[in-house]
């Protein structure tokens, strides 16, 4: 196998910090071939290739291209050994014609010449069966063509072993139909490509063998022929790992959030919630489980009013006056004036949830700052629940009015967390609250939400490792491409079940 | 009366398109360079340093024309060299804010020209509070040789000096280079996404670096052009005026392109100078009409923002700091 190899990785390893993004990861890709590279969010796909790319740099490890051992520390040095990468986010420039694009950055001998270029961009375009005016601007292109220029500027400079980071994630599934004919094309025309995707049934309908990774981990490599789902959902979610997360039983359930057929079309005109469907009780933790992006950040924003929908109900049962109120298209504020004690940890902590800039006090007036009376800052409110956040939840700082952007992830999300818990809310939504935290970090966020749980909040908690979701919630609403896959109970549930939830997407089922 | 007025109104126009052909090469490569009216002023007074000196070397002696031209044009191009040296390094090497930084190099750069200013008239000695160089000038207004016989037409079309010339040539060929050469196209990247044109493999620095460079040189010449041509060699302190916030204003109304800024900086000429053609008016229309050129200014942003045409808006990453790591 060795003989037509047109790249090897042997025992790869990458390390950021204290996170092992790649461990010992080893691949061989032959030309005349289509690898998946298949993983959940997280599982190191991307950094892996960007290794590959020369964006990032290996600690540990070889790569070898056509059997010589190479050392690729930029993206000049990957084109030099016909390494493309085609990223899930594009590098073009919106003002600039698909020719100046591919062209841009090229230091080729000679007169700069359009034409001579947009000639060679059709006749590649041709010969793959790629069809793209080559004049035609950035901006005027549709998310698909740009991809289309993505990929010809790679071939352009005469790449033939092409990575692509996610391809289908932006497609519809005609024009994912059409790429996968032009992958294929390029199969047979001799050039090595890796694809990463986490969508099982792509895998299995386009690729020759699958390499899975699972945190970091390389797992294996097997024939797609002789495989099936699944084999690559086992490998991919692997074996139930007991975590120990202190589980109480749901008690005294009453409906607190009723949510009925929320339909959402973002700005770009895609469909990213499809009648969804919930309901949420009062001391109850629901679980949504997803590949990232399938609605979970829309379907969080639309119940804290900062999303507007297309169709659908969210109605919220006040416990106290046992009111019903329809929260849909209501502004935060209008929420909060309402009554509803809605706590929100967005996915964006120094973005959504904090200022950066400023210290801990502050940030807890940010949420509080409507209740003083005299024209004058009120701290000594803020500055007690300050200090009583950093006690309890044992923040690592120097002190309350220290810039919350100088403290590291884990005590960033203390205090998101601590200040949204402190106004007791009715309902806490968290999206990937452990996200980057340390092991301690996440227990005593984990026991933080169980805490609410057992005095009545309803909670809502997005993750995305699934051994965590099954010991940590009561039920388990996956969510798959804007649309409710399923709700399971957590406690009689399998990561296979939930893993293949996640995967079978809307369009598969089309297919199939 | 007509051909007069358009002479007088290109000469009002062409340090305005010196500096808008400056801060447009700067501006594509994603620098708003708002320091633009200190380089300008700092360019005329460097001029002066070079051209005093020789004056003074020679007392009195007859000026060798190549020098009388030649030195004041270096020590021009020298201090708005520095001065974009120290715009492209607080901004590009240290990624300081724009804004602040080019506010306070406009402050710095007046405050410069007029400390130069004051000393060289202590220098001279005299009553007046200017310095006068007139017979430099008379070598930078030297116009076509045959500008005076062709009537009307020599007037508009012959009669400027070199320094105007060169300034529409400049024009031109930044055009040409911005919109032709894979140069331009390698800076146009830059201002319009630096993570794409790093990623394509272009140095980014190094071309912020020279198109602010060499943007402010060529701002730089419209205060030369000012001094030694337009008000004949006499230098006296703020006597510059807005003209470097009306250049600015003329890169907006030109959309991006030194071509078309051609055109805009003899309207604006114009626009500056039309109340003194028109009679009897009274001091606070005159002031009315001094606005004239920003009122043109708004209306074309808004008339730009409406139509709402992606390549008539402001390069993309303008006045933001690009650094690598950040993602």
């Amino acid at each position: 196998m060795s003989g037509n190899a047109a790249i090897e990785l042997k025992n790869i390893t990458k390390v950021f910090g204290s996170i092992v993004a790649n461990k010992d990861v080893c691949l061989t890709v032959n030309r005349g071939e289509i690898l998946s590279i298949l993983g959940e969010n997280g599982s190191g796909k991307t950094t892996l290739m960007n290794m590959i790319s020369g964006i990032y740099f290996p600690d540990h490890g070889q790569i070898f291209i056509d059997g010589e051992e190479v050392v690729i520390r930029s993206p000049k040095d990957a084109f030099k050994y016909k390494i493309g990468m085609i990223h899930q986010h594009f590098k073009l420039v919106d003002v600039f014609s698909a020719t100046e694009n591919i062209i841009l950055g090229l230091e080729k001998k000679g007169k700069y010449n359009l034409k001579a270029a947009a000639a060679e961009v059709k006749s590649i375009s041709e010969k793959y069966g790629f069809e793209i005016d080559p004049m035609k601007k950035i901006h005027e292109m549709s998310v698909s063509e740009k991809q289309t220029v993505e990929i010809i500027k790679v071939l352009f400079r005469g790449a033939d072993i092409l990575i692509l980071d996610e391809p289908t994630a932006v497609l519809t599934p005609q024009e994912t139909q059409k790429l996968f004919k032009i992958l294929r094309r390029m199969r047979d025309d001799g050039k090595a490509i890796i694809i990463i995707t986490h969508k099982l049934h792509e895998v299995l309908s386009l690729s020759d063998r699958v390499s899975v990774l699972r945190k970091g981990e390389y797992i294996g490599t097997v024939n797609t022929a002789e495989t099936d789902e699944a084999q690559l959902t086992e490998m991919m979610v692997g074996k139930k790992i007991s975590l120990n997360i202190d589980r109480s039983e749901p008690k005294e359930l009453e409906e607190r959030l009723v949510v009925t057929g929320l339909d959402c079309i973002n700005r770009e005109g895609v469909k990213v919630l499809d009648n969804v469907s919930f309901t949420a009780y009062s001391g109850e933790l629901l679980g949504i489980a997803g590949i990232a992006g399938s609605g979970q950040r829309e379907l969080l924003e639309a119940i804290a009013g900062l999303q507007s929908l297309n169709e659908g109900s969210i109605i919220y049962h006040d416990p106290k006056t046992g009111k019903e109120e329809n929260l849909r298209n209501k502004t935060p504020r209008q929420i909060r004036d309402l009554g509803v004690r809605l706590s929100f940890v967005p996915e964006d902590r120094l973005g959504m949830g904090l200022v950066g800039s400023m210290d801990i006090i502050d940030n807890m007036m940010l949420r509080s700052y409507r209740k003083g009376k005299s024209m004058f800052l009120e701290r000594k409110a803020p500055k007690d629940l300050a200090m009583q956040i950093i006690e309890d939840l044992s923040v690592v700082t120097p002190g309350a009015t220290t810039p919350v952007r100088q403290l590291s992830g884990g005590n960033v999300q203390k205090v998101l967390v601590g200040r949204e818990i402190s106004s007791s809310p009715t309902v806490l939504m968290a999206a990937y609250p452990v996200r980057g935290l340390d092991i301690n970090s996440s227990y005593l966020i984990y026991n933080l939400l169980n805490e609410q749980k057992e005095k009545g909040a309803a909670v809502i908690f997005v993750g995305e490792d699934l051994d965590v979701l099954i010991e940590l919630c009561d039920r388990i609403l996956v969510i798959g491409s804007g649309s409710v896959a399923g709700i399971v109970d957590a406690r009689n549930t399998t990561k296979e079940e939930i893993g293949l939830l996640m995967t079978k997407s809307k369009t598969s089922e089309k297919e199939e | 009366m007509i051909a007069a007025f358009i002479h007088r109104a290109v000469m009002q126009g062409i340090p305005l398109l010196f500096g808008s052909t400056g801060e447009i090469i700067t501006e594509k490569a994603g620098h708003l360079n708002l320091g633009i009216p200190g380089i300008m002023y700092v360019g005329g007074i460097s001029g002066v340093i070079g051209a005093f000196f020789y004056e003074q070397s020679l007392n009195g002696a007859p000026l060798n024309g190549f020098l009388a031209v030649m030195i004041p044009l270096l020590s021009s191009l020298l201090g708005s060299l520095l001065m974009g040296l120290i715009y492209s390094f607080l901004t590009v090497t240290l990624r300081a804010n724009q804004n602040v930084t080019g506010l306070a190099l406009t402050t710095f750069g007046v405050g410069v020209g007029n400390f130069f200013g004051g000393s060289l008239i202590k220098l001279v000695d005299t009553d007046m509070p200017s310095i006068t160089l007139t017979k430099t000038s008379a070598f930078f207004s030297k116009t076509l040789p045959f500008a005076d016989e062709l009537g009307w037409f020599g007037e508009v079309f012959l009669s400027y000096s070199f320094l105007a010339y060169a300034a529409i040539i400049i024009a031109l060929i930044s055009s040409y280079v911005l919109k032709k050469t894979r140069v331009g196209l390698n800076i146009r990247a830059i201002g319009e996404n630096p993570a794409t044109a790093d990623a394509a493999g272009i140095n980014v620095e190094r071309y912020k670096y020279l198109s602010t460079c060499i943007g402010s040189m060529i701002a730089g010449l419209g205060g030369l052009y000012y001094v030694m041509d337009y008000a004949t060699g006499i230098w006296s302190n703020d006597g510059f005026g807005d003209r470097g916030w009306l250049a600015i204003a003329l890169v907006i109304f030109a959309v991006w392109r030194p071509n078309i800024s051609i055109i805009g900086s003899i309207l604006f000429g114009a626009l500056f100078i039309v109340h003194n053609y028109i009679e009897n008016l009274s001091m606070s229309d005159q002031e009315l009409f001094k606005m004239a050129p920003y009122v043109v200014t708004l209306i074309v942003l808004i008339a730009i923002s409406m139509r709402d045409k992606k390549e008539n808006q402001p390069p993309a990453s303008l006045g933001i700091s690009y650094f690598r790591e950040d993602r």
